[in-house]
C-alpha cells in the first residue's frame, strides 16, 4: 500500500534521466567537492565529490539538515564559490569561463537599503550596461509582474517582509535569468506570506511569464519542496552527499492533504531521520559514511528542556508517534524538530524506526522524574553517551586546579569540525554540562571549571 | 478675491524661495573659485618660511582663511588616503595583516616626531616657492587627521553582510558599481563620524604644526595657529581670546554647516531593515535639498559621467562572468609583478632599518637614561590624567546620562566643546599657571586633561543612557543602597562605554603630551621633564637620534598599552558586561 502510494508520487531520477539522454544539462557537476584545508595535515570535507546536473524544464529542491552543504551546494553552482575539487560546467563550458546568466534569491534578501525599489531592480541591468530608459522601463515591467506597482520610489526599510521578498523576485528576474537560484528565500516570512508567494512563483513558472528555464531551490522545508518541486535530492551531511534524487510524480496544483503527497513528506521525513542507513528507494545509493568512525559526534544543538519536552509529548501519545505527525502537532519546522530527536536518540532516551519516534525507558523514567532527579538521570546518560562531555569532565577531574581552557577542546574539535561548528559544538556542550552540572563554563575567561570549584569561588569572593 | 490674493501671494513665495537658495548656492561657488585663485597666487609664490603674524584683529579673517584650507586639503587628502588604504587593506588578503599593523603603529605617533621628516622632504621637492613649506605643514596635519578614518573604512569593508556581497558577484557588478553602490554607503555612516573627530585632531595638529622651530630655523606661516602662540608669547591677553574666539566660531559654524547636515542626510546609508523612529534633523539639508539648481546640476552631471563608465566596463570581463567569492589566496601563483615589489619594498625597509640603527648608535648613554626617565614621567602623567578625567567624568555622566531633559542640551554643547582644540587653550592655562608660580609638571596633567575629558564624557553619558529602564526599576523596587546600585548596576553597565572612552582618550593624551611639556609663554621657554619635551626639543635643535628613539618609546608604549591593557579590558567588556542579550 504504501510503497505503491510511493510510486505513484515519485520515480527514480536516475532512471528518467537514462531515458532521455537527449536533453542537454544547462548546468553539471562533475565530481565537486569542498573542503578546508587544516594547518595539520588534516582537511575538514564540507561536501564529498558529487555528481549532479540541471537540465531545463524542473523546478529542483534541494533538501537536507543543517550542516548537510546545501547553500554551498548552491554556490558552488551558480559560480559564487570554487569547488575545493571537481569542476562545475555550464552549457559543457567550464563555469569560471563561461557567460552565465543566473539569478539568487536570498533568505535575507540582499537588498540594497539605500537604494530605492526601482533602483534596486535596475542594478543588475546597470552592470550590463543597459540604457537608462530601457533599464527602468524593464524594472517598472518586472515590478508590475510581482505587483510592486507604485512601490517603485519607496525604500525597503519601508517595505514588509513580503514586499521585500518581491522586490528581491523582481531583481532576480528582470535580468531573465536561464536559471533561478533561491536561498531559502521564504524562510524569514510568515507562514501565510511565504504560502502567497509560494502560489504566485508557481503561477509564474506555468504561465512561463519568465524566459527561465530552470528553478533551483535550496530549502529545510520538506513540504515546501514537496508542493514546488518536480525534482527533489536530499544531501546528507558529514560530510554533505546525496542520500537520494528523484522525480515528483504529483500533478500540480498539489493539494497537502492528499495521501500521495502525506505519504511522500512521510518518506522524506523517515530519510532524513536515518542518517546511518542508505535510503531502500534511492537506486543509485552513494556511499555514505559511518558517523561512528568519526571521533567526536555530532552534538545536535537542542536544549536539555526541549528533550523533556519532547519526551512529555510522547508519553501524551503513549509513548510512540510518527515524528511527522509530531512536527505537524508542534508547527515546529524540521529544522526546529530533528535536532532535538537527534540529541533524545543520542541520550537513549528515544528510539526512531521508520519514522516513528518510540520512548525508551530510561526516557520514560526521566520525563516522570522530579528535577534533581531528572538532572542525575542527564548527567548519567550524556557522560555516557557523549564523548566530548566525559572527556571535558575527565580533564577537570584530572587537573589539581579543576580548570581547563576551552581553546584545548576547539583544538581538538577543529580536526574535525570547521572552526564555527567548532565553536557551536562548546556551546551547546557548555549548556548540557551546565543542565546536567556535569561541569559550569566560565565566560569571562573561556574556562571550564569543575561546578563546585566555581561555587566556592563563588562564596569567597562575594559579600 | 482676499483669498486669492493671499493664494497667489503664498505662491510667489513657494515661487521665489528655491530662487533666492538657488542664488545663495551661485555666490557659495563664486566665492569658491576666488579663494582658490587667492591660494594659488600664494602657494606659487617664492617661498617666505617666516611671515611675520601681526597681532592685529583685523587679520584675523585672512588667517582663518589660510588655516581652514590648510584642515579642508589635509582633510580632503586623509579621505582619499584612508579610503584607498583600507579598501586594500580589506581586500587583499596577503597584505592585510602588516597593513593593519603598520596603521596601529603609525597612529601611535605624536604628530610632532612626523615634523623633521616630512617637511625637509616637501622643502626639498618644491625648493623655492611657499609650496614646499605649505604642503609640508598639510601633510603634518594629515598625518593628525588619517589613521582613524583609515581604520573606520577598513573596519566597515569587512563588516559587509556576506549575502550583500554575493548579490554583487551573482548580478555581475564591476569594481566600479560595487564600490559607489555597495562598499561606499555601507561605509558612509563610520567616515561621517570619524571625519568629525579627524577635523578636530587637525585643528589639534594645526595649532603647533603653523610655527616651529625646526634645526634652529624658524618657520612661521600666516594662520590661527601661529597667531595664538604668538600672543601666548607676548602675554597678549586680548589678541589670545580673540584668536580662541575665532577658533570657537569656526568650530561652531562647521558644526552646523557640515557636520550636522551630513550627519542627516547619512541616516539613509543606515543598514537597517526597519525604519528607526527617530532621526536627526538639519534645516540647513532640508535648503539645499530644496535647491533646484543644485539638485538638476548634480543629478544632470553625475548621470553624463557615470552612464558611460558603466557602457564600457560592460563589456569587460569582470562582468560577464561572475567572480568567485572565495578566492582562495594560494590558487593563484603571486605574479612576478607581485615579487618584484616585494622585494624591492623589502629592501627599503632593510635599508632604513640599517639607517636608523646607525643614527640610534649616537645616542649617548647619558641621554639615553634621560629618555627613558622622561618617558616613565610621561607615563605616568598620561595615567594620571585618563584618570583624573575617569574620576570627575563618571559621576557627571551619568547624572546626565540619567536625565533625558538634561542630556538633551549638554551632549551637543558636549560634542562642539570636544571638536574645539584642546591646544587652543593650552595659552590660557598656561599664563594662568604662571602667575599662581605652578610648574609645568603638575600643570601638564591640567592639560592633557583638557583634551582627554571630553571622550570619557561622551561615552558615559551615552552608557549611562543606555541602561534599560526596566534595571533601573528593579533596583529601586528591591531599594539597593547607593553602593550597590553603583556596583551591581551603574558601573557594569557603563563598563564598555568606559572603556572605548579611555582607549581614545588615551591615544588623545600620548598625543597632547608634546605639546603640553613644552611652551613658549611670555617670552620665554618652559619645559618639564617628559618625552613629550625630549620630542619637542629634538626637533628644534634638530637633534634626529634622539627624536627618533623618543618616537619609537612612545610607540612601543602606546602599542604595548593597548595590547596588554586595553585589548583585554575591551574584550572582557564585550563578553561580560554587554547588555544586549
Amino acid at each position: 500500500m504504501q510503497s505503491a502510494g510511493l510510486q505513484n508520487g515519485m520515480q527514480a531520477a536516475a532512471s528518467e534521466e537514462s531515458d532521455r539522454p537527449t536533453t542537454e544539462a544547462i548546468i553539471r557537476a562533475e565530481k565537486i567537492e569542498k573542503f578546508y584545508a587544516q594547518p595539520s595535515q588534516n582537511r575538514i570535507q564540507v561536501i564529498s565529490p558529487t555528481d549532479l546536473s540541471i537540465v531545463p524544464g524542473e523546478i529542483v529542491a534541494l533538501l537536507g539538515p543543517s550542516g548537510s552543504g546545501k547553500s554551498t551546494m548552491l554556490r558552488m553552482l551558480s559560480g559564487l564559490s570554487r569547488p575545493s575539487g571537481g569542476q562545475v560546467y555550464w552549457h559543457e563550458k567550464p563555469i569560471a569561463e563561461a557567460e552565465i546568466n543566473v539569478s539568487i534569491v536570498f533568505q535575507s534578501f540582499a537588498l540594497f537599503p539605500w537604494l530605492t525599489v526601482l533602483q534596486n531592480v535596475e542594478a543588475p541591468l546597470q552592470a550590463r550596461g543597459i540604457d537608462p530608459e530601457e533599464r527602468r522601463a524593464r524594472s517598472m515591467r518586472m515590478l508590475d509582474t510581482v505587483g510592486l506597482d507604485g512601490f517603485e520610489s519607496a525604500y525597503p526599510k519601508e517595505l514588509s517582509g513580503g514586499m521585500k521578498q518581491r522586490v528581491g523576485f523582481a531583481r532576480a528576474l528582470v535580468v531573465e535569468p536561464e536559471v533561478l537560484f533561491m536561498d531559502e528565500p521564504f524562510s524569514a516570512l510568515d507562514v501565510l506570506t511565504a504560502e502567497n508567494l509560494r502560489s504566485e512563483l508557481l503561477e509564474l513558472w506555468a504561465k512561463k511569464t519568465m524566459p527561465t528555464r530552470c528553478v533551483f531551490i535550496v530549502t529545510h522545508n520538506i513540504e515546501e519542496a514537496v508542493l514546488l518541486a518536480d525534482r527533489i535530492i536530499v544531501l546528507g551531511r558529514n560530510p554533505g552527499h546525496i542520500r537520494t534524487d528523484f522525480r515528483v510524480q504529483i500533478p500540480q496544483p498539489r493539494d497537502r492533504k492528499a495521501e500521495t503527497f502525506t505519504q511522500l513528506v512521510d518518506f522524506i521525513y523517515k530519510v532524513l531521520t536515518r542518517p546511518d542507513v542508505a535510503p531502500a528507494e534511492a537506486p543509485t545509493g552513494p556511499r555514505v559514511r559511518d558517523q561512528r568512525q568519526m571521533k567526536y559526534q555530532m552534538l545536535p544543538h537542542a536544549r536539555p528542556g526541549g528533550v523533556a519536552g519532547l519526551l512529555e509529548l510522547l508519553i501524551d501519545k503513549n509513548g510512540r508517534d510518527d515524528i511527522y505527525r509530531l512536527a505537524d502537532d508542534l508547527a515546529f519546522e524540521i529544522d526546529d524538530l530533528l535536532p532535538i530527536v537527534d540529541a533524545a536518540q543520542l541520550l537513549g532516551f528515544l528510539k526512531v524506526e521508520e519514522g516513528d519516534a518510540s520512548i525508551t525507558e530510561l526516557g520514560a523514567e526521566y520525563a516522570n522524574s522530579e528535577i534533581l532527579r531528572q538532572k542525575e538521570i542527564f548527567r548519567d546518560a550524556a557522560i555516557e553517551n557523549v564523548l566530548l562531555l566525559r572527556q571535558i569532565r575527565r580533564a577537570l577531574d584530572a587537573k589539581s586546579d579543576h580548570t581547563v581552557s576551552e581553546e584545548f577542546f576547539l583544538d581538538m574539535l577543529d580536526e574535525q569540525f570547521s572552526g564555527e561548528e567548532s565553536q557551536r559544538q562548546i556551546e551547546t556542550a557548555v549548556t548540557w554540562g551546565r543542565y546536567g552540572e556535569i561541569f559550569d563554563f566560565d565566560a569571562a575567561r573561556r574556562r571550564f571549571v569543575l561546578p563546585d570549584v566555581l561555587q566556592e569561588e563563588a562564596a569567597g569572593g562575594g559579600e | 478675491m482676499s483669498l486669492q490674493r493671499t493664494l497667489t501671494r503664498s505662491l510667489v513665495m513657494v515661487r521665489t524661495w528655491p530662487v533666492v537658495i538657488d542664488m545663495g548656492v551661485g555666490l557659495c561657488a563664486l566665492a569658491l573659485f576666488m579663494a582658490i585663485v587667492h591660494l594659488a597666487a600664494y602657494w606659487m609664490g617664492t617661498a617666505v618660511p617666516v611671515s611675520h603674524v601681526t597681532e592685529n584683529a583685523r587679520s584675523l579673517p585672512v588667517y582663518a582663511f589660510y588655516s581652514v584650507m590648510r584642515i579642508g586639503i589635509a582633510y580632503v587628502l586623509s579621505l582619499v588616503f584612508a579610503i584607498a588604504y583600507g579598501y586594500i587593506a580589506a581586500r587583499n588578503a596577503r597584505a592585510e595583516a602588516w597593513m593593519i599593523a603598520v596603521l596601529d603603529i603609525l597612529q601611535s605617533i605624536p604628530v610632532l616626531s612626523f615634523l623633521p621628516p616630512v617637511l625637509l622632504a616637501m622643502i626639498a621637492l618644491v625648493p623655492h616657492r611657499q609650496l614646499g613649506i605649505e604642503l609640508g605643514v598639510i601633510l603634518l596635519i594629515f598625518t593628525g587627521q588619517v589613521w582613524n578614518l583609515a581604520f573606520s573604512f577598513y573596519s566597515s569593508m569587512k563588516a559587509i553582510p556576506r549575502e550583500m556581497l554575493e548579490a554583487s558577484r551573482i548580478y555581475r557588478y564591476s569594481g566600479w558599481q560595487r564600490f559607489w553602490q555597495l562598499e561606499m554607503p555601507y561605509a558612509a555612516i563610520g567616515l561621517v563620524w570619524n571625519s568629525i573627530i579627524s577635523v578636530a585632531n587637525g585643528w589639534f595638529a594645526l595649532m603647533a604644526c603653523e610655527m616651529f622651530q625646526l634645526k634652529n630655523r624658524n618657520f612661521e606661516l600666516p594662520g590661527l595657529g601661529s597667531y595664538i602662540q604668538n600672543a601666548t608669547y607676548d602675554g597678549d591677553m586680548r589678541a589670545l581670546v580673540s584668536g580662541i574666539a575665532t577658533i570657537v566660531l569656526i568650530v561652531v559654524a562647521t558644526d552646523q554647516l557640515i557636520w550636522r547636515p551630513l550627519i542627516a542626510w547619512s541616516e539613509k546609508f543606515k543598514f537597517e531593515q526597519v525604519e528607526a523612529a527617530d532621526h536627526v534633523s538639519s534645516p540647513i539639508l532640508a535648503l539645499l535639498q530644496r535647491s533646484r539648481l543644485l539638485g538638476t546640476l548634480t543629478g544632470r552631471l553625475w548621470t553624463r559621467i557615470e552612464e558611460p563608465v558603466y557602457r564600457r566596463l560592460s563589456r569587460s570581463r569582470e562582468t560577464r562572468v561572475v567572480q568567485p567569492i572565495d578566492t582562495d589566496g594560494d590558487r593563484r601563483r603571486p605574479s612576478i609583478l607581485y615579487w618584484f615589489a616585494g622585494i624591492t619594498f623589502a629592501l627599503v625597509i632593510t635599508w632604513g632599518a640599517v639607517q636608523c640603527a646607525l643614527m640610534l648608535r649616537q645616542v649617548s648613554w647619558a641621554e639615553l637614561r634621560m629618555l627613558f626617565t622622561g618617558a616613565a614621567a610621561t607615563f605616568l602623567r598620561v595615567n594620571a590624567s585618563l584618570l583624573l578625567s575617569a574620576l570627575w567624568t563618571v559621576p557627571v555622566g551619568v547624572a546626565i546620562g540619567f536625565s533625558p531633559k538634561l542630556a538633551r542640551v549638554v551632549q551637543p554643547v558636549a560634542q562642539v566643546l570636544a571638536s574645539v582644540p584642546a591646544t587652543a587653550f593650552f595659552p590660557i592655562l598656561l599664563i594662568g599657571l604662571l602667575k599662581i608660580g605652578g610648574g609645568l609638571g603638575i600643570g601638564s596633567i591640567a592639560l592633557m586633561l583638557l583634551g582627554t575629558q571630553w571622550y570619557i564624557l561622551f561615552n558615559v553619558i551615552a552608557g549611562a543612557m543606555s541602561i534599560p529602564s526596566d534595571l533601573k526599576e528593579a533596583a529601586s523596587l528591591y531599594k539597593f543602597t547607593s553602593w550597590q546600585r553603583w556596583t551591581t548596576l551603574i558601573l557594569p553597565g557603563i563598563f564598555p562605554y568606559l572603556i572605548t572612552g579611555m582607549v581614545t582618550a588615551s591615544g588623545g593624551a600620548w598625543n597632547a603630551s608634546v605639546f603640553a611639556e613644552y611652551a613658549n609663554v611670555q617670552n620665554r621657554t618652559i619645559q618639564t621633564n617628559g618625552l613629550g619635551a625630549q620630542i619637542d626639543t629634538a626637533t628644534a635643535d634638530g637633534n634626529f637620534p634622539i627624536l627618533l628613539l623618543a618616537t619609537i618609546l612612545v610607540a612601543l608604549m602606546v602599542v604595548t598599552m593597548n595590547r596588554l591593557v586595553w585589548r583585554r579590558l575591551y574584550r572582557l567588556s564585550e563578553t561580560r558586561y554587554k547588555l544586549e542579550g
